[in-house]
């Protein structure tokens, strides 16, 4: 495995982690809230063509990014809307989600396929070394030589982190998760939260899938999570909930994503298709492992999946 | 101002019928909004749409032929979603199930057709009864998330099928077009009244699957555990045979869908095989609340739905996964609608007009 | 009352679920610095009457004043910032957090969480009321009474004046009900008005200023504790003279039926629960089996019936060792013994089943190929007769039946099996008073027909009153068996905290 384990091996499994960096830090913060939507690739996949669809039209890289976000939050406000003001089964809405998410990014991208970004709009997302850190030997070409999106990736877990686990807010997030009625007596706003939060993680979807579509493919082509989303739920509890271990979960999973290119080019005999199965693979994998060792700090949130309705006897 | 939520009486079935059925009109209004937006005359496109999927024998016969797996998948994933395990590997079984019964297909032309098509329908059901066993199994021994493993199981599947469309199984008269063969005649499903005869085999396994559900001892066992597991222990439910054997049942059924789809629409094994009809399921089964008679009626409607949808994308050029979104957003609205046979909500002052007056 | 000024004021107020009217124009009025106590049955509407008064649930007409002045709550917020604090029965506490961090929870000031201010501050309420709560330890590691001390903290941290107790005392034992009147002393000595809702007559007329009596959703009276006695408040909470008081029928036989020896068995986490435990059951006793909760009576219970693993010993059943049999031998094998769970939607029914397929959960076992409804139906006829339960219907959904016919409907089909050990554990939590003593007088039966009967329960007086002997567990470890007719409360609160009684009565 030598010869696979290159720096721009590493580098490049950096850049495929990034869009389930972003759906695996949103799908965090959504299940921290007591919401579990499945709806991941869904909204990767709005988040994907809409993005792609404006970078098209404009050029704007800014204008995008935007779009996509907010193509992600549209898609998680009918699960919030749905889930939490009107109590749906969480399971079967967020499958809708997807299935929603499906047939509306192949409907507006049937245009769209094979198209490819303009260079102009390329270019804004060319690497940008970061001075001093960019410098280390090895660790520097991995991790800090990067486009812009790849360190609002890092950005994103770690003030996310921050958020959940240092402020006020962040420990109300996490009481709705684990006891709404207890975080409702102490007068947290129940609703908000969770609307609130669903509608981040619907916008961190939609960047996960706008990556995907502007960054790292740049050509439309249907169906271009791939199931991404999906690895990006397994991932939400094989991080423990937790968006610092997300970081290390998505890159590594960006790893087997790419591994098959590389084989290649070592001659190592397998089929491309064995190695295209490897993600799913070693979700499974992981899950298992996840779920031989359980623990109080591994736990998923304690209400997660149940509706709240405070007058509920 | 303000609006609250508050419970409501038991409601009539007529009740919930009403709800239902204005759930289903909303969600064609919004539809039909999003079509007017496109520029279409909804009327017209859903016009077209039953035309589609109506209009003449031969369309009937292809939105039967399009409703028979999706009535088959729906019973497998119902069972399964019965138990509150959320088996949405539909998509995979149905894949393993037809390489199961293409492996006999293409490998045992020789034996005669009754005896080869009885051989695939058991292989169908195994091979998807076998994919079905695996997140079976690690719910059951470590409670592993099924909802995940069955969806990864998807896809491994997809790149199985794809490995031996591309490699081993590759048609060599396919001159290099990454096909695999064709089965011969005898491994084809026969015809009757136009239509293969998957359609009374799914008609078959409704009834069955109504007294399954039922009347039957194990079809009691999958609803008390999908209630409550500890109830089933209390009961002397063995949990893990049950979890196990309702797998079995829901893979197999999807499996032998896989079977029918390989052998009397694609007469091959193709990557195209499931075709997303395994997320379908879910919908179908899920809108005819896992109760096989309501899933004949929903699965035809959405086969009719699909059938039309194709039909649209000729017609006006509307692309076909129109119909995948209207049928996600029928799904949203009834999703939505179940609330309101259980809560009201009460808009204004939340107190009645006396205490205006008193005041 | 100790100083005349009405503080609260609740004016006819009206809440419904569905059908049911919770409360129907209730009245309460509390003054400032009192103790008072709301008195009822389960479904008097105590809980829901409070719910209001703390924002959690909106009436549907009526009006609240507080200080003189009226308040209209839509949230908890708006009544915390009344002044009004609400301690839940079930604890409103995030197990995951410490106890600091809970107190935290809700309140808005700054972004980032500064604990260390807020620990003073925190510190010089407990120092001001004299309670004592470790701030750092997690709520999971916590004892019930810890956490209700942490409950009221919260409550006044907030700036409560208005302090609600919802059956504060049910799960405590003797001693820290002593601990928590004193607290709730303090806090009058404060000035604060305290609500303590309950329906122990002993404990409200020991704290108690005033007492108002609440009925099948109605007010029915607010009474001085000086002039009123615990007969005068039974009947008027009960509606009609009503004999509290427990038979106790004498034991006959000295048959042992169940002998458990050095019982032992591990959890989860691979801490050990049971540890070693020996007692025996004769026909027609009642073991009482008391301790706080969380002491080993559901892993025990489970054990006893097939549904927990047993790591060592022996469960000796008329000399049949139980150990390793799954409740399915247990039922095809004829093995006669009942348990009626604690959790009985939960475990011992189906909720969403209607009565005859919960039923039918207990016989199917027996039969051969397809269910079979019908003689199960012609037994939810006979239960419903037999017991009096009341149900729209044998086709009616378990779950939308009242909690004391819920107990029925699961009590009635244990006993069809007629067995011959009974394993009841809280059999009448939650219940009111006349099925309570419905209960009481079907175990007294079933115990007059020979049966062993286990019977768990948090409640002293009715193990004192209705047991033979009290087992009582602490921590997994049997502490003592003591002879009921001998036992006093004290005894065997002191017991229940670990404290070892030496001569065993058997």
């Amino acid at each position: 495995m030598d010869g696979v384990l290159t720096v721009a091996f590493l580098k490049a499994a950096i850049i495929a982690g990034t869009p389930l960096l972003f759906a695996t830090v949103g799908e965090i913060i959504t299940e921290k809230v007591g919401n579990l939507n499945l709806g991941v690739e869904g909204m990767m996949l709005m988040g994907a063509v809409i993005g792609f669809q404006v970078a098209h039209v404009t050029s704007n890289p800014l204008l995008a990014l935007i779009a996509a976000a907010l193509a992600g939050a549209i898609g998680a406000l009918i699960f919030a809307f749905l889930t939490v003001s009107l109590r749906a089964n969480q399971v079967v809405t967020g499958l809708a989600l997807t299935i929603f998410g499906t047939g509306f990014s192949s409907f507006m991208g049937k245009g769209l396929v094979g198209i490819k970004l303009s260079d102009e709009f390329s270019a804004s997302f060319t690497s940008i070394k970061i001075p001093g850190l960019g410098d280390i030997p090895v660790i520097g070409e991995i991790l800090f030589n990067h486009d812009i999106l790849v360190y609002l990736g890092y950005l994103t877990a770690i003030l996310i982190g921050l958020y959940m686990y240092n402020t006020r807010k962040g420990l109300n997030l996490r009481a709705v998760g684990e006891n709404p009625a207890a975080a409702d007596a102490a007068s947290v706003r129940i609703t908000a939260y969770k609307y609130g939060h669903i509608l981040l993680g619907g916008a961190l979807c939609g960047l996960g899938g706008a990556y995907l579509s502007l960054v790292q493919v740049p050509v439309w082509q249907e169906n271009i999570t791939a199931g991404r989303g999906w690895i990006a739920v397994a991932l939400v509890i094989f991080a423990a909930w937790n968006p610092y271990k997300a970081l290390i979960g998505s890159y590594f999973f960006g790893g087997l994503d790419i591994i098959g290119f590389r084989l290649q080019g070592t001659g190592i005999q397998i089929s491309q298709y064995f190695v295209d199965m490897l993600p799913y693979l070693m979700t499974i994998f992981v899950l298992v492992i996840v779920s031989l060792k359980k623990d109080r700090k591994n736990a998923p949130p304690k209400a997660l999946s149940e509706p709240y309705f405070r007058e509920e006897r | 101002m303000q609006f609250r939520v508050v419970k409501k009486p038991e409601i009539s079935q007529k009740q919930y019928f009403l709800i239902m059925l204005a759930a289903i009109t909303l969600a064609l209004l919004t539809s039909g909004l999003f079509i007017l937006l496109l520029g279409f005359n909804p009327l017209g496109v859903y016009a077209s749409m039953i035309q589609g999927a109506f209009g003449s024998a031969y369309r009937i016969e292809q939105t039967i032929v399009a409703a028979v797996p999706l009535i088959i998948i729906s019973l497998g994933v119902a069972i399964a979603f019965k138990m509150k395990f959320w088996n949405i590997g539909g998509e995979g079984q149905v894949i393993m199930g037809a390489f199961f019964a293409s492996f006999l297909a293409l490998n045992y032309q020789h034996l005669s057709r009754p005896l080869l098509l009885l051989l695939m329908v058991v292989a169908g059901f195994i091979g998807g009864a076998l994919w079905g066993l695996i997140p079976a199994f690690l719910k059951a021994k470590w409670d592993t998330n099924e909802t995940i493993v069955t969806l990864m199981l998807n896809y491994i599947a997809l790149k199985w099928v794809t490995y031996l469309q591309y490699g081993p199984w590759k048609d060599p008269a396919s001159l290099g077009f990454p096909k695999i063969a064709n089965f011969t005649e005898n491994a084809i499903l026969p015809k009757l009244f136009g239509v293969h005869i998957g359609w009374v085999i799914a008609l078959i396994l409704v009834v069955i699957m109504y007294i399954f559900m039922n009347y039957s001892k194990k079809g009691f066992e999958i609803a008390v555990l999908g209630e409550s597991i500890n109830t089933a222990r209390y009961a002397g439910i063995n949990i893990f045979r049950t979890i196990l054997f309702t797998m079995f049942l829901s893979g197999g059924l999807c499996g032998l869908a896989g079977m029918i789809q390989a052998s009397a629409v694609i007469n091959t094994l193709s990557v195209e095989v499931a075709g997303g009809v395994g997320f379908t399921a879910i919908i179908t089964a899920w809108l005819g609340a896992l109760k096989p008679h309501w899933i004949v009626v929903v699965s035809v409607l959405f086969a009719a739905m699909v059938q039309g949808g194709s039909y649209i994308q000729t017609a006006f050029g509307i692309s076909a996964a129109s119909a995948s979104i209207i049928q996600a957003m029928i799904l949203f609205f009834v999703l939505g609608s179940d609330f309101f046979t259980k809560y009201k909500v009460v808009i204004g002052s939340s107190l009645p007009a006396d205490r205006k007056g008193a005041k | 009352m100790q100083n005349g000024s009405v503080y609260v004021s609740m004016r006819d107020i009206t809440k419904t679920f569905g059908n049911v009217v919770a409360t129907d124009k209730m009245n309460l009025d509390v003054a400032e610095g009192e103790i008072h106590a709301l008195l009822g049955e389960n479904g008097a509407g105590k809980s829901t009457l409070m719910n209001m008064l703390s924002g959690i649930y909106i009436p549907d007409s009526g009006h609240i004043f507080i200080g003189g002045k009226e308040v209209k709550f839509s949230s908890p917020r708006d009544a915390i910032n009344a002044g009004v604090g609400m301690i839940h029965q079930h604890f409103k506490l995030v197990d995951v957090l410490t106890a600091l961090e809970n107190i935290l929870l809700g309140k808005r000031k700054g972004f980032l969480l500064n604990k260390k201010q807020h620990y003073h501050e925190v510190r010089k309420i407990m120092e001001q009321f004299h309670l004592e709560v470790d701030l750092k330890k997690y709520i999971y590691d916590m004892s019930v009474g810890e956490k209700q001390n942490l409950e009221i903290l919260k409550t006044l941290y907030r700036g409560a004046r208005i302090l609600i107790l919802d059956e504060p005392t049910a799960v405590l034992t003797p001693q820290e009900t002593v601990v928590l009147f004193k607290i709730m002393r303090r806090m009058k000595e404060q000035g604060c008005s305290v609500i303590f809702i309950s329906h122990k007559m002993n404990e409200v007329m020991e704290i108690a200023d005033r007492i108002t009596v609440l009925r099948k959703g109605k007010t029915i009276a607010t009474l001085n504790k000086a002039e009123t006695n615990p007969e005068e408040l039974t009947e008027l909470m009960v509606g009609r003279p009503i004999d509290l008081s427990i038979n106790r029928i004498e034991r006959v036989t000295d048959k042992r039926v169940l002998k458990v020896r050095d019982l032992r068995a591990v959890n989860e986490e691979g801490v050990e629960v049971l540890k070693g435990l020996n007692f025996d059951i004769c026909a027609g006793e009642i073991l009482g089996v008391a301790g706080i909760a969380g002491s080993g009576q559901k892993e025990l219970c489970e054990a006893l019936a097939g549904l927990y693993p047993v790591k060592e010993g022996e469960i000796l059943f008329k000399g049949e060792n139980l150990v390793g049999k799954t409740p399915k031998e247990f039922i095809t094998r004829g093995i006669s013994m009942s348990f009626i769970p604690e959790d009985r939607l939960g475990m011992g029914l189906v909720a969403s089943m209607d009565m005859v397929d919960n039923i039918l959960l207990k016989q199917y076992h027996h039969t051969k190929g397809f269910l079979k409804k019908k003689p199960a139906a012609a037994k939810a006829e006979e239960i419903i007769k037999k017991l009096d339960v009341q149900t729209p219907g044998i086709h009616h959904p378990i779950k939308n039946l009242s909690g004391g016919n819920i107990q029925k409907v699961l009590l009635g089909r244990e006993l069809d099996s007629h067995p011959e050990l009974l394993i009841t554990a809280y059999p009448v939590r939650g219940l009111d008073i006349n099925t309570c003593l419905r209960i009481y007088d079907i175990l007294n039966e079933e115990k007059k027909k020979g049966v062993a009967i286990l019977y768990i329960a948090e409640d002293l007086d009715s193990l004192l009153g209705l047991s033979d002997r009290i087992m009582v567990i602490s921590n997994g470890e049997i502490t003592g068996i003591v002879d009921a007719r001998k036992a006093t409360k004290e005894q065997l609160g002191a017991m229940m905290l670990g404290k070892k009684e030496e001569e065993y009565a058997v």
